[in-house]
């Protein structure tokens, strides 16, 4: 009997060959989703391809124009590097809250965002951060907009034998901030039941110049709410743009009851935590000046 | 560490016990060399998987193994026709059931298939990937059968029946239909109705609560191997091999001593590991190949297939005066064993209404079959569930008075003399002492902050004595080893190592402590029951005043004097009376180096049925903060007193009491078993089995009270398991405090305090 195969290639080209050669064959990034599901008898692969030895994946290139990070980056990596953090310090805050300490040394941004949960939790943040999904495959290099690339739980807008190699996030204007909160019953090492990421820009008499706000676990796939985002343009904080977005935020929702909570609970907590994300994604900008 | 407090009487002053040491198993432990149930490799071993069943309930039409077996690296499969059948137990049965019948089914299903992950088949094969495609290609054809979940409706007319066989137990006349209810097991003194009539309040309540997993982090494992000669040797991660090896010896009808079970070491229990899963598959399949078989269970199969302790239904009423005086109590409880009876019913009812006088008492615990996995020991089986109902009961009666909850409960606290409803006649006890204890911390009248609420609740707990053998091995250099054989689950070794130091007056260092196998000491009954280091330790001070008994005979030997005039002291024989100080002493380690040459090898062994351990109080204050717009849960302060008698190792006392009160909180908030509409688990790991984690609590903090138990030599009271029976009270009562609103219902998760939250709310409107 033919056992797992794995391969470690060093360029992209040579893992879409891969990837094309064998059917069913799975990207392995830092592998706290993959190996759990393999050893889970959840998929049973014949060949995982690791894309870590790719140079491409594994750096953070800040330019003036647009911040690059390798989908193959870790949580840690990306927590240290505190240019990054100063810029998009909900982006941090969300891939450091994946699983614990010992996770985050392994789990990767690219990982998170292509295991495709619906509560992963970078997800929200990066679709907040306004990012583009840097996708590799046969047919060449193309982007994605982040709230496009998630299709279903589990699916995502990859082709076959494609796969992502860095995500591209604007560079902030002044007086911006971001934020991700997430609830969970326990403090960590648990799977988000809401998830919350909001960015925001600010004129300068603090009113908001431009606005992002997604939600994860929420719906089958995580959301970019529209209706949020209205209710934040042109506004400042006050406490009648926080009801208009705990309203929007439950108007959005699409959850399912399971073992993380329940339709009722999830939809209230979603207007809860997105009216505390705005808050903090505020003080951010507001201490952003220039 | 931090630093545990003790208040109380403190008699005796000793060089190691009551004292921290270094702990003999540390060093191995840290660096990675200790040896636990997946460790033991043997050459040519074969690794073994387990085909469950997907369904709740079902009869087993057929189970075909043959494109499993045709498989290239499959050495063997099993079902249930290779184990041994036997027939149901009959009744008489004792407060703990043991039924062949339901043991053999359980490791293997028989006729149906009683849970979600019930084994089926086991392969052995030459790869644990070959092994995993293997199960998949045995087909098995089922009859899926309605199943149910829930104790209470389990126990009604109606229900689907798990065991045809099995009728209500005690019923006159005989019932005529099959049910899930096992038994009814309680105790009544007084009389009720007069009771209630002469209180002037009785307070009636309702609760449930989930069954919850152990949640030891080491997975079973074992590794079988059998010889052509019939032999079988069984290395294996539980907390009793002498158990593992009486049960495997009846269950597959083989002479016991053809077994050598050793117990590696391991990594947690809490009553989960008492018993046998995985071994007798492992067993059958080493005898089909002539092969070792490792088994290793994931977790998920720990969580789908191994017991937890039974979820609950209490119906609580409890009267009482004015000023406090329980009048009356009366309890009637549903308890779900799992697939198989034998829920703790008998120890259950011993234990929430012990800890008062109460004139007028009754409790009926019911035993109850549903489709979930046979449940096992949790420390302190049965009493944390309904030990809540109880004490949730007795706070409100407290506050209706306008009484502070301590001094309630110490004007009817048990104290020697006393007996209880169970029949417990009560020696020296520390009830007094831990509630006088906890009034007096600081902790209980600590200012609260907004959102915050404390709960507070009193556990009792009568312990294990039992069964233990020791025996103690003097070496020529003066050095000695100890051979155990109750597994070390909490720190046992350094305690044993204390006492034996301390009785022969020597370093603790020059002890070495080790954990032998079934063939190399007498009968060890398992390690739960809060009964080790009372038992057992009674074991290696009686096998080390052996040692003693013949050191001094050797110096009388070599002084030519008679033994009654020599005396022990500090690691020295001495000479007494007439003798005193006119002869020079021998140290230890010069009789040991003289035996050799004189009377020969010195050791001692002691084989004991320990009786006297009493009961034991632990008393908890636990503060919780609520999230008010999302109903979540933060443990912010939390502590925990305790009567442990004498903490011969302070810090690990203080590692159980903290232990417990952790579980308790995991038990109280979040954690619950999360099953489809098919009776399927849904949570089968930690990410979604909320327990937990280190970042949840706040420091716990420790008060050991120390009231000596006058039956042990060092005053010990067991303490593994007090200190979960009063946590999930504390910590549910907090929550209810903090919110204003009763719930009443186990796990108070985020929804359900948000949704508590939400109607009180209403309620207010
Ligand atoms: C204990 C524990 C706790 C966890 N806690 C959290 C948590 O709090 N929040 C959370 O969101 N998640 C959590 N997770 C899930 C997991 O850690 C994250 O989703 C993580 O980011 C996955 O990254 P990875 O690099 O390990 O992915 P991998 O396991 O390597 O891959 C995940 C999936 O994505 C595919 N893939 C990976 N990289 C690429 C790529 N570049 N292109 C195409 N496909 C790719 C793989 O084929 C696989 O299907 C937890 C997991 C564990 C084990």
């Amino acid at each position: 009997m033919a056992g797992l195969r794995y391969e470690a290639p060093n360029t992209v080209d040579a893992a879409i060959g891969l990837l094309s050669e064998v059917a069913g064959a799975k990207v392995l990034a830092g592998g706290t989703d993959l190996l759990v599901q393999i050893r889970e008898e959840m998929i049973d692969p014949d060949l995982i391809v690791d894309i870590k030895r790719i140079d491409e994946t594994r750096r953070i290139e800040i330019t003036p124009d647009y911040v690059k990070i390798g989908a193959a980056m870790t949580g840690a990596e990306l927590g240290e590097n505190e240019e990054l953090a100063a810029m998009w310090p909900g982006v941090i805050e969300a891939v450091e809250l994946i699983g614990s300490w010992q996770v985050q040394g392994r789990a990767t941004i690219g990982g998170n965002l292509c295991n495709a949960s619906p509560a992963a939790d970078s997800v929200p943040a990066i679709i907040a951060s306004g990012a583009k999904i840097v996708v590799a495959g046969p047919q060449g290099v193309r982007e994605i907009p982040a709230e496009e690339f998630p299709k279903a739980p589990g699916r995502t807008a990859l082709e076959a034998n494609e796969f992502v190699v860095s995500l591209v996030l604007p560079v902030p204007p002044k007086r911006s901030g971001d934020a991700y909160l997430r609830f969970i019953p326990r403090t960590e090492m648990d799977i988000a039941v809401v998830g919350a990421g909001v960015s925001v820009s600010l004129n300068e008499d603090g009113t908001c110049a431009s606005a992002r706000v997604a939600l994860g676990a929420v719906a089958p796939t995580a959301l970019l709410v529209k209706d949020a985002i209205d209710a934040l343009l042109g506004s400042k904080l006050d406490d009648v743009t926080l009801e208009k977005l705990d309203k929007a935020a439950r108007d959005a929702c699409n959850p399912i009851d399971d073992k993380r909570g329940t339709i009722e609970y999830r939809t209230k907590v979603a207007g809860v935590l997105v009216r505390r994300t705005a808050a903090i994604a505020w003080e951010r900008a507001q201490k952003q000046n220039g | 560490m931090s630093d545990n407090q003790k208040s109380g009487v403190v008699g005796g002053n000793y060089r190691w016990v009551g004292n921290n040491t270094r702990r003999p198993d540390g060093v191995d432990k840290v660096t990675g060399r200790a040896r636990y149930g997946d460790d033991m490799v043997l050459p040519g071993m074969l690794h073994m998987r387990m085909l469950r069943s997907p369904h709740a309930h079902a009869r087993i039409l057929s189970i075909d193994t043959s494109d499993a077996e045709a498989m290239k690296g499959v050495k063997a499969v099993v079902t249930h026709k290779d184990v041994p059948d036997h027939p149901p137990a009959k009744p008489p049965f004792g407060p703990a059931v043991s039924d062949f019948h339901d043991l053999s089914r359980n490791i293997m299903a028989r006729e149906k298939v009683l849970y979600d992950g019930h084994a089926v088949a086991a392969v052995a094969a030459t790869t644990e990937s070959i092994a995993k495609r293997a199960v998949r290609k045995i087909k098995v054809e089922y009859e899926i059968l309605p199943h149910v979940l829930d104790p209470y409706e389990a126990a009604q007319a109606g229900a689907p029946i798990l065991h045809e066989h099995q009728f209500t137990l005690g019923l006159e006349p005989k019932p005529k239909e099959p049910s899930n209810l096992f038994r009814t097991l309680g105790g009544e003194q007084g009389n009720l109705e007069q009771g209630f009539e002469n209180s002037d309040l009785v307070i009636e309540r309702e609760f449930s609560s989930q069954p919850v997993h152990q949640g030891y982090i080491e997975p079973l494992a074992c590794v079988a191997s059998s010889s052509e000669d019939g032999a079988v040797e069984l290395w294996t991660s539980t907390q009793g091999h002498f158990v593992a090896r009486t049960l495997l010896s009846r269950l597959l009808n083989l002479d016991m001593s053809k077994f050598r079970v050793t117990a590696s070491e391991i990594g947690g229990g809490f009553g989960g590991k008492t018993t046998i899963y995985h071994e007798p598959a492992a067993i059958l399949l080493s005898m089909k190949t002539g092969r070792p078989v490792r088994s290793v269970m994931t977790r998920g199969e720990v969580l789908r297939a191994t017991g937890p302790t039974v979820g609950s239904v209490c119906r609580i009423k409890i009267g009482a005066k004015k000023d406090g005086t329980l009048v009356a109590a009366d309890a009637e409880i549903w308890y779900q064993a799992g697939a198989f009876k034998g829920g703790p019913v008998a120890r259950a009812t011993d234990s929430f209404f012990s800890p008062y006088k109460i004139p007028n008492a009754r409790t009926a615990c019911h035993d109850v079959c549903v489709n979930r996995p046979k449940a096992a020991a949790y420390r302190a089986p049965g009493a944390p569930m309904a030990t809540w109902a109880a004490e949730a009961v007795i706070n409100e009666l407290a506050t209706e008075f306008g009484l502070d909850p301590v001094e309630m409960r110490l004007k009817n606290a048990v104290k020697e003399g006393d007996t209880s409803l169970m029949g417990t006649k009560h020696g020296r006890i520390g009830c007094i002492e831990v509630l006088e204890a906890a009034k007096n911390h600081p902790h209980y009248n600590a200012p609260l902050k907004k959102n915050q609420g404390r709960g507070f609740a009193l556990g009792y707990w009568l312990h294990g004595g039992g069964l233990s053998s020791a025996s103690a091995n003097l070496l020529d250099d003066g050095t000695l080893t100890l051979a155990l054989g109750t597994p070390d689950i909490g720190g046992s070794r350094s305690s044993m190592r204390a006492m034996a130091a301390e009785e022969l007056g020597i370093d603790i260092e020059l002890v070495k402590p080790a954990v032998v196998d079934t063939a190399s000491l007498g009968y060890n009954h398992l390690t739960a029951g809060s009964r080790t280091t009372y038992a057992t330790g009674m074991a290696v001070v009686n096998a080390t005043r052996e040692i003693i008994e013949k050191l001094c005979s050797l110096a009388a030997f070599k002084w030519e004097i008679s033994v009654e005039e020599v005396r022990w002291d500090s690691g020295e024989a001495l000479p007494a009376d007439k003798y005193a100080g006119k002869l020079k002493p021998f140290s230890l380690k010069q009789l040991a180096k003289m035996a050799p040459g004189t009377v020969g090898p010195i050791a001692g062994h002691s084989e004991i049925n320990a009786k006297g351990a009493g009961a034991s109080f632990c008393a908890q204050i636990s503060d919780i903060e609520i999230d008010p717009e999302t109903g979540g849960t933060s443990p912010v302060r939390h502590t925990v007193i305790l009567d442990a008698g004498r903490a011969i190792s302070p810090d690990y006392v203080e590692g159980q009491m903290q232990g417990g009160a952790v579980q308790g909180i995991g038990w109280a908030l979040n954690e619950e078993y999360i099953y489809d509409d098919n009776g399927r688990l849904l949570n089968t790991g930690f990410l979604d089995y909320r327990m937990p984690v280190a970042s949840d609590v706040p420091m716990i903090d420790t008060l050991i009270v120390e009231v000596p138990n006058p039956k042990h030599p060092y005053g010990v009271r067991g303490v593994g398991e007090p200190p979960l029976v009063p946590a999930p009270a504390a910590v549910a009562i907090a929550v209810e405090n903090a919110i204003g609103r009763r719930m009443g219902d186990l796990p108070m998760s985020p929804p359900k305090v948000l949704a508590a939250m939400d109607a009180q709310k209403l309620a207010a409107e």
